[in-house]
Order: structure tokens, then C-alpha cells, then sequence
């Protein structure tokens, strides 16, 4: 089989796997939904592997294949086929996908059971993971718009998953109405391109790109503007981000793999795919680099002082990806992409351990109320500490290799990119320290009573109610159902997570400078037409920056532990001292007050405006009133001939007749 | 004779009915005109039967008479129930018709 | 001949006075009264036209049955005079005047050019014109639909009369000798 045949079973497997959880939930048993949904998305990794060794098979030059099903749509000027792009870079994202939502998917086996929305939610997860593939697999940009909105509705799906909960689907409409900015950016970007190139397919677009765009042309900044838009939409970067940690309201393996792992990398691969028009364009590339490097020292900050655990989370995602963008934008393709992989290694992880936790704390996320798990849940215990660790860039772990090598390149590129190399490194060092700010305050210190059950072996039970609002929710509805589950209970979460926190820390070693090497040697070929593919960092230069980040991260961890076990209590007087700076920093720098003031009130004010004014007086008023006020007066002359009076009528009779008569007498003489 | 006066009197009687018919209040009196008013027309088709020689005409004055007979049937039988339900005996009383 | 001529006027006349006397009479009796005293001047009338037949039958069903009819009616209703106050709506004017021009309009039609073409005098008739057998012949063979569904309307009005008059249960009825209550100003209408 050829590798676009295997490219074609990559996407096939989710798609059969969502049909047959949606059309027979009800037959289907137990957690059988979830076996069914995590064999289809194992099948696909195999499918995506099979790719890989195929196309390692050929040729370099060749490693780009195309396969088209049929004509999607075949008009004036646009000629779109059902086509899916084969080459290093979208296998390189089939197998991040497919490898991670597998684990995920297995990890939901355990964490969603006793739910009665089960079969339900499988079959969400499979199109989500079906719409991502068919995102990554494109081969123009119509496929990758159909793949992008569905990956939007999918996300919406399972962030309302517990529909029942009013701020579920507020962070539901709220994910949505910003993930639709973000289309709209594409769409018109989509369009843009096409009216200059002719052509929406990504191989002859980049080969026509050269010759109808100078460097820097206005339309070509432009159009890449919007593609950032769409990006940065979908990727939750400054200042389409603030949907993300709303996000956290779905279930926490949703958060695993929409919001850390797969999706929200959805922007980024927009990027790498379109370098070559980002390289034509080196404005919109710069000022990606600067939005990139803003949101990850922003989202680094506020995560100093949040208290849910899974913001926490949420905003190291945002931080990361941060770097991601970063990493794409100064021509680090390979650097950016591999610290996607150990992103998504690391950052599921950390979910999988925070759904733990958060299963043993009976549905509270907030860390004020945890502490001491470290004796009661030795295996969360240690797979998160290898999350948090990669997440700080601890020497040798996998984040360590990707982060820093991102960062080598940034400060290599010259130029203001040492600025935002140095914002980097500054951020690295807040990474560090709020990764293990988690770590110490969850399991660290004295017990809290939850701990104290678990170790006496009974897991905690709690009233059901809403982690952010603290409400009492209704336990008839069945979702979120009412069994909490841990890793050390439930054999498919230890499946899970143990994998990932082996390629948490080993995950590196496919990226060693100089010595291995594998991810950009295995995605030359997609970027070498790139102008900056020579200018890369000497392998001096990289162990160099290497160095400097394992420093940071040392520095960062080690002041983490004096403040959280040392000292504990130091950040409240912090707090105290320092309130006005807490509070900017709790409420997110004031974002969602800002876009409440300039958006949502303007939007209620013209709606309300509407139904009084527009609605109700004007329509209802004078054009519907008007019309039928209108038909009213005119017949009431109608009206008054009809008195009910019998010999008024018999006198009309009469004088019709006598009308007739003279009319015939008149004709005939 | 002429057949001519034959007619100008079923006019005559026809146009009496007709007035009739409008200057009385009493139902009863309204029917009695437009008995006059069928009547009217019943000499005018036998007028019409004699002056052309075909019996068709009195056919169709006979049939009439069945269907003034019908109608007043039918009236009087309003009229009697108009009575039974304590109304009026008095068409500008009857005013429900009006809109 | 004369004889006719002399008596076509004199009945003519009398049809005449009955019909203003239904019109103009107060009490309805003597309406009723009026109207027998036309019907059998218009059945003399009928002779003069050579329809027997029609003449019998108007006496017998139309002056006979259908006047008893309205003379037990009114009996059973008991047929007030008619209020004495003089009736000035504009409908009492107008209506004689549109009558009045009607009669006008038929009679240019009747004595003015419309019928000179034809022969006033009457076609020739054969003995036998108007008598019953001929009229019964076409009654049964030209016109026998419409004598049928003259018959089916005598049996639709006469089932729609029991229909219309008859007692229902619910109302109280009034011992009989009482003498009826005035009638009420608001029109309820129990059925």
C-alpha cells in the first residue's frame, strides 16, 4: 500500500469508529464505546506509521504526495479536490495526533465511566480526532477549512459536554464565537490567496507564490495577517485567548487532548504549512513572533496565581504554544514542531495527573483545598512530577531539548530576536516555577482530609456541584456521573499515563543537537525550500543555549521549593504586600473585562435595541400596524353598507333593477 | 284581446309587490307582497304561453306555484319560530347581519 | 269580442285593488283577505288565457291551501295592527319611488317598440290549449326533471317547516290561555 492510501485509512478509522458510536449507543454496552473508539484511533496510528515507513522509503525529493478522492468543487476559477497532502510534516502531525489521542482515548475509558453521556462522548472524541487529521492531511486550503471548522464544532461539542451546567456552555459559545473570528481571518485569507495565485492547492500556490508576490507585498502581508488571525484564534494566543481556560469546564481528557495536545496546535501547523508565504511576507512573520513571545510571558504570569488547577494548566498550554509560535515565525520549523510533540507528551500528561488529583478531591479543582497527596497517590504523584519537569525544561527531559533548542534559534536569527530570545528565557524561568508551584502545593505538605481517606483506602465523596461556581447540580441528569476516578484504581489511566511519562523524559533524546537530530532530518524535506535553512545555530551555539535554559530551570525549581515547602505562607504576604499587582495578574490582565466592555455590552445594547425599537415599534408597529391600520379604514366605507337592516338590503335589490332595466331599455331603443 | 295589457298589469302588480315589500315591517305582510310580486310573474308567463302558443309557459307558471308554495311554507315557519322565541315580529329589529 | 274586454278591466281592477290593499291595509287579516280577493281575480284572469288548468290550481292550491296556511298563522300570531306611528325613514320614500320607476321602465318596454314585432293578438290555439291532459303530457315528457325536483323541493320544504316549528324540549311552555309576554328588546335567542 502506498503511503496515500495509508494517508486515506489515517482519517478512515476515526470516521467508522464515530459512526458506530453514534448510531449504536444504544446497544452497545458498558465501556465498550470506549474500546471501540480507542481500537479505531489505535488502528489509525498504525495507519500513520505504515505512512511513515512508506514514505521513508522513497526518494527525499519525492516525499510529497498527493492522492485526490474526487472533485469537491470545480468552479469559475477555484478547483478544490478531496485531497489529502502525504509528506513528512502532516505525518510527522497524524502520528503526534493519532499517538496521543490513543492514550487519551484509554485514559477516558476509566476517567468517563459511571457518565451517561459515554458512548456520546466517544463519539465527539472520534470526530475530533478525525477533524484534526483531516486538518493535517490537507492538501489546499478548502479541505483544511472544512477540517479547521469541524475541529472548532468539536471542540464546542465537548467543552458544553456537561451541557447541563450554565458556565459549560457559556465557555461553549465562548470557545465557539472566537474560534469563528478565527475562521472568518482564514476564509478571507483563503480568498485573498486565490484571487493572486489562482489556485487554493498548497503545492502550486507555494510554487506560484514567488512569482506574483514581491517580498513583503501588501496583499501577501495582509492575507498572512488573517491566516494569523485564524492561527492565533485557534491556538489561543493574545488576544484571541481568552476561550481557553474557559475551556477547562469540559471533562479533564477533553482538556487533554483538544486544549493542550492537538487542537490548539491546529495554528501553529497553519504556520509551518504556510512558510513559505510567511518567508514572503517577513512582516507578518515578525509580528507572529512578537504576539508569540507576548502571550507566553503573559500566560506565564497569570499562571503564577491562579488557583484551579486546571487554568493552571490551561495557561502553561497558552505559554507553551507561545513558544510554538515563536518557534514557527523566526524559520525554526523543526525546533517549533518538536516542541509540539513534547508538548503534547508533557502537557497530556499533566491533565491526565490533574484529572487524578481532581478525581480523588471528588470534583474541587481549587489547589487552596489540596496538599499531601504525595503518600495517598504515589503513581500520580511521580507521572506528574515528570510532567512538571518537562514543562520546566529540567535538564535532559524532552521539553528541555525542544524549548531551548526554540530558543537558540530565536536569539541565532540576531537583531531584535535577542529581545524576545531574553523575554524567552525570562518566562522559562516563571514556567519553572509555576510548573512545580503546582507540584508543591498539591502534593506536598500536610495532608488534607481527602489525602487522609485515600490513604486510609476509601476515596473521598462529595456533594455534586460546579468546580467554578460552587452551585449544587442536579445528580438525575447522569453527567458528570457520579464515580470519581484515580489512576491507582483504574488500570486504563496507569496505562495512559506511564507511557507518557516515560516520553515525557526520554522524549528528548529523538532532538539532541548534533547527535541525533531525527525531527529535523525527518522534516528537511518539507522545509527546505525554506531561505533559512541553512541559518541554522552551530551545535556550539545550541549546547550553549542548552546550558543557559538547564540553569534557569534549576534556578526556578529550587526557588519554587524554598517558597512552597521551605516557607509556606511566604506568597500570601506577597499577596498582601503587592495586592494591586495579584489582582491584575488574578484577573487575567483585565482581558475578559476589556472584551465584556468593547464587545459583549455594545452587542446586548444593539440586540435590545433591536427588539424594542426595530421589533417592536417599528416592524410591529407601524409597518404591520400601519398596513392593517391601512385595510381597516379603507374597507369601513365597505363596512357601512352593511346594517343588517333586511329592507335597506331589499331596497338595493329594487334599485339594481331598476338600474338594469333602464340600461337594457336604453341599449335596445 | 291584446295580450299587451295582460302584461302592463302583471307589471303593475309586480311593481306594487315590490314597494310592498319595502314599505311594510310586519314578516307576515313582506310574505303576502312577495306573493303578489310571484303572481306578478305568473300572468306574465301565461300572457307569454298564450301569446306564442306554447303550453311550456304554463308549465313553468305551474311549477312556480309549487315554489311560492314552498317558500311560504318556509316563511311562515320563521315566523312561527321567531314567535316561540319571543322576538320581535319586526324586520328592523333583526339586525344581527350587521358588520 | 267585447265581453272579454269588458271583463279582463272589471277583474283586472279588482286584482288591482287587492294587491294596494295587501299593501296598504294595517291589520294583516285583512291583508290575507286582500290577497285571496287578487289570487281569484288573477285565476279569472288565467281563464281569459286560455289556461284552464292553471286556473283551477291557482284557486284551489294558492287561494285554497296556501292562504288557509297564512290565515292560521296568522291566527296563531295574532297579527297586531302595525304601529300607527307614520314611518319617515327615507326607506318607506324611496321605496314606492323605485317601484314606481320600474313599472315606468316595463311599460315603455311593453307598449313602446319592443313588441311590435310580435303578434298581440295571440298566436291561434287549438281547443285543447291549457287544458289538463296537455299540460300533464308535458309535464311528463318534456319537463319531467323539473316536475321532479319540483316534487323534491314540496318534500325539503315541508320536512324544513316540521323542522323549523317544533317544540323543544327545555323551553317552558306557557299554559294555554295566557296570553303571551311582551316580547323582550334583547334579542335572545334560545334554540
Amino acid at each position: 500500500m502506498s503511503a496515500t492510501d495509508y494517508g486515506w485509512l489515517i482519517l478512515a478509522f476515526p470516521l467508522v469508529g464515530m459512526l458506530v458510536n453514534s448510531f449504536g449507543w444504544r446497544v452497545l454496552p458498558g465501556r465498550l464505546p470506549g474500546w471501540i473508539a480507542s481500537a479505531a484511533i489505535g488502528l489509525a496510528f498504525l495507519a500513520a506509521i505504515g505512512a511513515l515507513v512508506q514514505i521513508q522509503d522513497l526518494p527525499a525529493e519525492e516525499r510529497t504526495l498527493v492522492d485526490s478522492a474526487w472533485t469537491y468543487a470545480a468552479t469559475a476559477d477555484l478547483r478544490a479536490d478531496m485531497a489529502i497532502l502525504v509528506d513528512p510534516l502532516s505525518v510527522f502531525m497524524c502520528l503526534v495526533v493519532s499517538g496521543v489521542s490513543f492514550l487519551i482515548h484509554v485514559y477516558s475509558v476509566a476517567y468517563m465511566g459511571g457518565d451517561r453521556g459515554y458512548s456520546r462522548y466517544f463519539a465527539y472524541l472520534n470526530y475530533f480526532v478525525f477533524s484534526m487529521l483531516l486538518l493535517v492531511l490537507a492538501a489546499n486550503f478548502v479541505i483544511l477549512i472544512i477540517g479547521w471548522a469541524f475541529v472548532g464544532a468539536a471542540s464546542y461539542l465537548l467543552i458544553s459536554f456537561w451541557y447541563r451546567r450554565g458556565t459549560a456552555t457559556y465557555a461553549g459559545i465562548k470557545a465557539f464565537v472566537m474560534n469563528v473570528i478565527g475562521d472568518v481571518g482564514l476564509v478571507i485569507a483563503t480568498f485573498l490567496l486565490l484571487n493572486e495565485t489562482g489556485t487554493v492547492n498548497f503545492e502550486q500556490m507555494f510554487e506560484r507564490a514567488p512569482e506574483v508576490f514581491a517580498s513583503n507585498d501588501v496583499t501577501l502581508v495582509f492575507a498572512c495577517l488573517l491566516i494569523l488571525v485564524g492561527a492565533f484564534a485557534k491556538s489561543a494566543q493574545l488576544p484571541l485567548h481568552t476561550w481557553l481556560p474557559d475551556a477547562m469546564e469540559g471533562p479533564t481528557p477533553v482538556s487533554a487532548l483538544i486544549h493542550a495536545a492537538t487542537m490548539v496546535t491546529a495554528g501553529v501547523y497553519l504556520i509551518a504549512r504556510t512558510f513559505p508565504l510567511f518567508e514572503l511576507a517577513p512582516t507578518a512573520a515578525d509580528i507572529s513572533a512578537v504576539i508569540g513571545t507576548a502571550t507566553l510571558l503573559f500566560a506565564a504570569t497569570v499562571a503564577l496565581v491562579v488557583t484551579d488547577l486546571k487554568r493552571i494548566i490551561a495557561y502553561s498550554t497558552i505559554s507553551q504554544i507561545g513558544y510554538m509560535v515563536l518557534g514557527v515565525s523566526v524559520a525554526a520549523y523543526s525546533a517549533g514542531l518538536f516542541h509540539l510533540m513534547t508538548h503534547a507528551f508533557f502537557k497530556a500528561l499533566l491533565f491526565m495527573g490533574a484529572g487524578s488529583v481532581i478525581g480523588a478531591m471528588a470534583g474541587i479543582q481549587n489547589i487552596d483545598r489540596m496538599g499531601g497527596f504525595r503518600r495517598a497517590m504515589p503513581f500520580t504523584f511521580v507521572t506528574f512530577v515528570c510532567g512538571a519537569l518537562a514543562l520546566a525544561a529540567f535538564p535532559f527531559t524532552s521539553g528541555f531539548f525542544s524549548k531551548d533548542e526554540v530558543l537558540a534559534f530565536t536569539l541565532n536569527r540576531g537583531g531584535g530576536f535577542v529581545v524576545l530570545g531574553i523575554v524567552g528565557y525570562i518566562a522559562a524561568a516563571l514556567t519553572g516555577f509555576y510548573a512545580f508551584r503546582m507540584v508543591f502545593r498539591v502534593f506536598w505538605g500536610d495532608p488534607v482530609p481527602e489525602a487522609r481517606e485515600l490513604e486510609e483506602g476509601h476515596l473521598a465523596h462529595g456533594e455534586p456541584q460546579n468546580p467554578m461556581t460552587g452551585e449544587a447540580e442536579d445528580t438525575d441528569v447522569g453527567f458528570p456521573g457520579p464515580e470519581h476516578h484515580i489512576a491507582e484504581r483504574d488500570w486504563p489511566m496507569k496505562a495512559a499515563m506511564g507511557p507518557l511519562a516515560v516520553l515525557a523524559i526520554v522524549g528528548g533524546f529523538v532532538g539532541i543537537p548534533g547527535l541525533t537530530d531525527t525531527i529535523e532530518k525527518f522534516l528537511e524535506p518539507t522545509f527546505e525550500e525554506s531561505r533559512f535553512a541553512t541559518t541554522h545555530p552551530s551545535d556550539g551555539a545550541e549546547w550553549v543555549g542548552l546550558a543557559v535554559g538547564a540553569l534557569i530551570a534549576i534556578a526556578a525549581i529550587a526557588v519554587a521549593f524554598t517558597v512552597y515547602v521551605r516557607r509556606r505562607g511566604i506568597t500570601l504576604e506577597w499577596r498582601d504586600r503587592f495586592p494591586a499587582v495579584h489582582r491584575f495578574l488574578e484577573h487575567k490582565w483585565y482581558f475578559d473585562e476589556l472584551y465584556d466592555a468593547v464587545f459583549v455590552r455594545p452587542a446586548f445594547t444593539a440586540g435590545s435595541f433591536g427588539r424594542r425599537v426595530v421589533e417592536t415599534d417599528f416592524v410591529q408597529g407601524f409597518i404591520v400596524g400601519g398596513a392593517t391600520g391601512i385595510v381597516r379604514v379603507g374597507t369601513s366605507f365597505a363596512r357601512a353598507i352593511q346594517t343588517g337592516y333586511l329592507r335597506g338590503y331589499a331596497l338595493l335589490l329594487l334599485l339594481g333593477l331598476a338600474g338594469l332595466g333602464l340600461y337594457f331599455l336604453i341599449a335596445s331603443s | 284581446m291584446d295580450v299587451v295589457w295582460f302584461l302592463v298589469l302583471s307589471a303593475f302588480i309586480f311593481c306594487i309587490g315590490a314597494a310592498g315589500v319595502i314599505i311594510r315591517r310586519d314578516p307576515l305582510v313582506i310574505l303576502l307582497c312577495l306573493e303578489l310580486m310571484l303572481n306578478g310573474g305568473n300572468l306574465a308567463l301565461i300572457s307569454f304561453a298564450r301569446m306564442h302558443g306554447g303550453e311550456a309557459g304554463q308549465v313553468f307558471a305551474l311549477i312556480v306555484m309549487v315554489i311560492a308554495a314552498c317558500e311560504v311554507v318556509i316563511g311562515l315557519g320563521i315566523i312561527v319560530a321567531m314567535y316561540r322565541n319571543r322576538l320581535r315580529i319586526d324586520v328592523d329589529e333583526m339586525t344581527e347581519l350587521r358588520g | 269580442m267585447w265581453f272579454e274586454q269588458v271583463l279582463f278591466f272589471i277583474v283586472a281592477a279588482g286584482a288591482l285593488a287587492g294587491a294596494l290593499g295587501v299593501v296598504m291595509l294595517r291589520n294583516p287579516f285583512y291583508c290575507v283577505l286582500a290577497l285571496v280577493v287578487h289570487l281569484v281575480s288573477l285565476a279569472v284572469l288565467f281563464l281569459l288565457l286560455q289556461a284552464a288548468f292553471l286556473a283551477a290550481a291557482q284557486v284551489v292550491v294558492y287561494a285554497g291551501a296556501v292562504m288557509v296556511l297564512y290565515i292560521f298563522v296568522v291566527a296563531y300570531i295574532g297579527g297586531q295592527d302595525e304601529e300607527l306611528r307614520p314611518d319617515d325613514s327615507l326607506i318607506s320614500s324611496f321605496g314606492p319611488l323605485f317601484a314606481a320607476a320600474i313599472a315606468i321602465e316595463l311599460c315603455f318596454a311593453l307598449i313602446g317598440t319592443g313588441l311590435e314585432s310580435l303578434d298581440t293578438r295571440g298566436a291561434d290555439v287549438g281547443p285543447g290549449f291549457g287544458s289538463p291532459g296537455e299540460i300533464g303530457a308535458l309535464l311528463l315528457r318534456g319537463f319531467l326533471v323539473p316536475f321532479e325536483a319540483a316534487s323534491y323541493l314540496l318534500l325539503v320544504a315541508a320536512v324544513g317547516a316540521v323542522v323549523l316549528a317544533r317544540r323543544r324540549r327545555g323551553i317552558e311552555e306557557e299554559p294555554p290561555g295566557t296570553p303571551p309576554e311582551p316580547p323582550s328588546e334583547t334579542l335572545e335567542v334560545r334554540v
